[in-house]
């Protein structure tokens, strides 16, 4: 390493005004500290403090979105796995929670009161029995899901199934799933889902004291998540698996599995849409197949795609405001709610891809980097150039 | 024995509203690699045509005949606006697209309930095909599933024709295969898209139509088809006709036979775990353009 | 680098088709370690082919040894694994991260679940030192995508270095640079072939007779010629194929 090659052109070149000193690190810490501290704050003083019982069962119903928005934040906006599928594991840890509450209300040895009702079955269908546990239920609302994930993705991301084709899997997932659901009506309550789950671990859920305690859960819950996602974000790992969303054939060629880092971030995602879907259950009282098709999955896209995609909050932010719009406007014009979301979709997605947290990370890019077009401007790569699924002929 | 055919024949009968309903998205999916969520409200707009043409003309049959080109055009022109309008700013962006054009799925199926109501609606079908056909050996099948695998099998035999024979058609296989060689050798690429999207929207139309003949006529019924249709391109492989063609008949072979031994439930989810077990095959669908290309 | 003996390219029958078409069709090349070899031919010759076989893009009959390993079968990433290192015709870095990240992603092939689910505390040390060898040091929190064209073609090779590359394939590393660029990453070159074994796939001759230790020759999918710009230049089969003018008239494809 004597010559030096590539500095001594580098340097005759004009150069471009200073770099801004790597700002993100030193304060990043402090900053982030700070807006946990708020976001603690926002949830467990101010939202109970001044909400009605009412809308802080709302709001505990919005942030259990708000989670499944971290975990698609994670796997689309930074791993480019468009996941239209979020609500099977939603439903997954949905519905292993819903079971156990059910079988904790029927008391020991009964059938819920829904299978009674249809009267089809003398005792307990065999897959039932587990979740009679808390052991077993409450690991499983987190882990089924993620074994799920795990399941499909490691196959299809090995075999480099991905983009558009994914989407589409995911969504066939999420179809298959509902439709299992309905027809297994004897054992799943069908269409009506798990309804009428009144206790929560020996608690009452009508009781006004004990729902606030849910949403205490679900609030701690969510800036646990958020914690976890902004670790992953910053770390290596997500950095690399930045990487593999922009140039997935060029980290193969750095010695990396790319099927691995993705795989991992799409299990992150099915996790925490679980542990959404389990909280949702003692907040709302129902998990039902119209909660986890393939409507309510490509909701939760919404949600990140209104907030922005890749970053930490913007997925939270956009889910809990689309979700809050949703309620106050389908209420009083359910019709114009359509449109409007329809609306809400395609002017963000199309004009606006990095969702409203863009316009805030215009300000600071504008101020930092002088010379970087804003991601609108910068040219998108040709098409045509790109295979479907950008693999040559094997 | 009988059984068997009859199961048989059902199972190529959903495959004949599968190919209907993907012969339209393996085109446009197929050339643009776009994925048109609101392909499924173009099959509804169709269907609508279908009930619109009878509050005119009283005659069932007439009004089915005069229906498949009207919801040609009526599907097609809605597919052509929505590719001037939004697809071809996001040529880029296949994901973002899927997106965008579910939200415009949103708003038509919104205007549907409001211009014909949530509920939903019938057509009456013409007399002739309400019967049924007793094949020999004791098999029935009924007029209107024939009528439809005769659709079926007369567009994906049009559309062949069309992309070998004419010069339109020679330049959608040109832009398939290779889109910038297209563009330097002097085609204009956009217009044949476009035209491409116009044919693509107009096939669901058509089955549209065709589905009046199955069952009501609602805001969601594209919805249901749509990713069963997805799935019939991305396993037959795009840029070739004949892989969407034999994955639709054999998934609803599939279907039906799941349906059959088991319940409607459990067969889709045997679908499913079919086409992801086939997909480690084939990763890249039943047929597929080789390229060398290395994005 | 002390193993450098073990870091020589062995290239046996390889052979390569298309749907019938053959493109590299019966390929004999050894590169020893330590050489700066180029590749020329006239477009269609089988060169991206060849590099594509041995790094376990596309699928080949033959042997492709590196060091005593055979690569054929090989997945892409154990092929890298093993120290191949390649790069793309069109610069492929990743534009929304930063140069630093980029080398640190590079570098970390190797790395546990553990070290990859915490954060960078600090630069490693091959980054720094590849960060001066590609001369963007200052360059290190920029973002990748804002580098010029040069730039990104230096930080791909920084990338391979960093990565722990012992044979670095380069497809066409200077296309598109100015004249100056051209002269460093030349040098660039020739600091990296002292201990790692380079093989650069180019068209542009003046580059060639620069710094070119060897050269092959390929020509409809085989070996035409190979030895020294003197020795490849002199041979008659070269100067048919290159339409029988003289070796420097194609410059540019």
């Amino acid at each position: 390493m004597t010559t030096v090659t590539g500095p001594a052109t580098a340097a005759d070149e004009p150069a471009a005004p200073a770099p801004p000193p790597p700002a993100r690190r030193a304060g990043g810490r402090a900053r982030a500290a700070l807006g946990f501290a708020a976001g603690a704050a926002l949830l467990f003083g101010a939202a109970p403090l001044v909400l009605s019982d009412f809308r802080l069962a709302l709001l505990a119903k919005y942030l259990c979105v708000a989670m499944v928005a971290v975990g698609i934040g994670i796997a689309w906006g930074r791993g480019g796995m468009l996941t239209l599928g979020q609500g099977v594991f939603f439903g997954l840890g949905g519905y292993a929670m819903a079971m156990h509450l059910k079988l904790a209300d029927a008391g020991p040895g009964a059938l819920p009161d829904f299978m009674q009702l249809y009267g089809q079955l003398d005792e307990l269908p065999w897959w039932w029995r587990p979740f009679a546990s808390p052991w077993f239920a409450l690991p499983a609302t987190v882990l089924l899901p993620m074994v799920v994930a795990f399941g499909l993705g490691s196959l299809v991301f090995r075999r480099r199934v991905r983009g558009a084709y994914f989407a589409i899997l995911s969504q066939a997932l999420a179809a298959a799933m509902v439709i299992l659901l309905v027809g297994q009506q004897g054992t799943t309550g069908g269409t009506n889902g798990l309804t009428d789950i009144q206790g929560f671990f020996g608690y009452d859920l009508d009781d006004p004291v004990n729902q606030r305690t849910v949403y205490f859960l679900i609030a701690a819950a969510l800036l646990g998540l958020l914690a976890l996602a902004r670790q992953l974000i910053h770390s290596r790992y997500g950095e690399l698996l930045v990487a593999v969303r922009d140039g997935e054939e060029r980290v193969r060629f750095l010695g990396y599995d790319p099927a691995t880092v993705k795989v991992v971030a799409y299990v992150v995602a099915a996790g925490m849409a679980g542990l959404a879907g389990a909280l949702f259950v003692p907040a709302v009282g129902i998990i039902s197949p119209a909660l986890i098709g393939i409507v309510p999955s490509i909701e939760f896209v919404i949600g990140v795609a209104v907030g922005g995609r890749a970053t930490l909050l913007g997925p939270v932010l956009g889910a809990v405001a689309v979700a809050w719009a949703r309620t106050a406007l389908s209420e009083r014009f359910p019709g114009t709610w359509t449109y409007l979301q329809g609306l809400l979709f395609v002017l963000v997605v199309a004009f606006l891809p990095g969702g409203l947290a863009s316009l805030w990370a215009l300000r600071r890019t504008r101020r930092a980097t002088p010379d970087r077009p804003p991601w609108w401007r910068r040219v998108p790569p040709a098409r045509g150039g790109r295979t479907r699924t950008e693999v040559p002929a094997a | 024995m009988t059984v068997l055919f009859g199961q048989l024949f059902t199972g190529v009968s959903i495959g004949a509203v599968l190919l209907l309903v993907a012969l339209g998205l393996a085109l446009t999916f197929g050339q643009m690699n776009v994925i048109n969520m609101a392909h499924g409200e173009f099959i509804m707009a169709g269907a609508y045509t279908t009930y619109v043409l009878q509050q005119t003309i009283t005659s069932a049959g007439w009004s089915l005949l005069v229906a498949l080109p009207v919801a040609f055009a009526v599907a097609g022109a809605l597919g052509v606006l929505l590719e001037v309008l939004l697809i071809r700013r996001l040529y880029a962006r296949p994901l973002d697209t899927l997106l965008v054009t579910w939200g415009v799925s949103l708003m038509l199926q919104q205007a549907a309930r409001d211009i014909f109501g949530s509920p939903n609606v019938q057509t009456r079908a013409p007399a002739l095909l309400t019967g049924n056909v007793a094949l020999p050996g004791g098999i029935t099948v009924a007029n209107n599933r024939l009528f439809i695998l005769g659709l079926a099998v007369a567009a994906v035999v049009a559309l062949t024709l069309a992309l070998r024979l004419t010069p339109l058609g020679r330049r959608i296989r040109a832009v398939v295969q290779n889109r910038d060689l297209a563009a330097v050798s002097g085609i204009a690429t956009a217009r044949v898209d476009r035209t491409t999207f116009f044919v693509g929207s107009g096939l669901a139309g058509v089955a549209g139509v065709a589905l009046t003949l199955l069952g009501p006529i609602g805001p969601t019924m594209g919805t249901n088809l749509i990713i069963d249709a997805f799935l019939v391109v991305v396993v037959g492989g795009i840029g070739q006709l004949k892989g969407s063609v034999i994955v639709a008949f054999a998934l609803g072979v599939l279907q039906a036979t799941g349906e059959y031994l088991t319940t409607l439930s459990v067969a889709k989810v045997i679908v499913f775990v079919a086409i992801v077990a086939f997909l480690q095959w084939r990763p890249q669908g039943l047929f597929t353009l080789r390229t060398r290309s290395l994005a | 680098m002390t193993d450098a003996q073990n870091d020589g390219l062995r290239v046996r029958g390889l052979r390569v088709s298309f749907d019938g078409f053959t493109a590299v069709d019966g390929v004999d090349l050894d590169v020893p370690a330590g050489d700066l070899r180029f590749l020329i031919g006239p477009n269609g010759a089988g060169k991206t082919t060849l590099v594509d076989a041995v790094t376990g893009l596309v699928r080949a009959t033959g042997s492709v040894r590196f060091g005593d390993r055979e690569l054929l079968g090989r997945d892409v990433h154990r092929i890298a694994r093993l120290g191949v290192g390649r790069t793309f015709q069109t610069a492929a870095v990743f534009e929304e991260l930063t140069v630093a990240q980029n080398l640190d992603i590079a570098a970390g092939a190797g790395r546990s679940w553990w070290t990859l689910a915490r954060r960078r505390r600090r630069l490693p040390d091959e980054v720094v030192a590849a960060l001066d060898t590609i001369g963007l040091a200052d360059r290190a929190d920029h973002l990748a995508g804002t580098l010029a064209h040069g730039q990104k073609q230096w930080l791909e090779i920084g990338m391979l270095l960093v990565s722990d590359a012992r044979l670095l394939l380069l497809d066409e590393p200077v296309a598109g640079m100015s004249h100056d660029e051209r002269d460093a990453t030349g040098a660039l070159l020739e600091t990296v072939s002292r201990d790692r074994t380079v093989v650069v796939i180019e068209h542009d001759m003046d580059f060639l007779r620069r710094f070119a230790r060897t050269v092959t020759v390929l020509h409809a999918g085989r070996v035409l010629s190979e030895g020294t710009v003197a020795q490849v230049q002199a041979d008659p089969r070269v100067q048919e194929v290159y339409l029988g003018h003289p070796v420097d008239a194609p410059t540019e494809a």
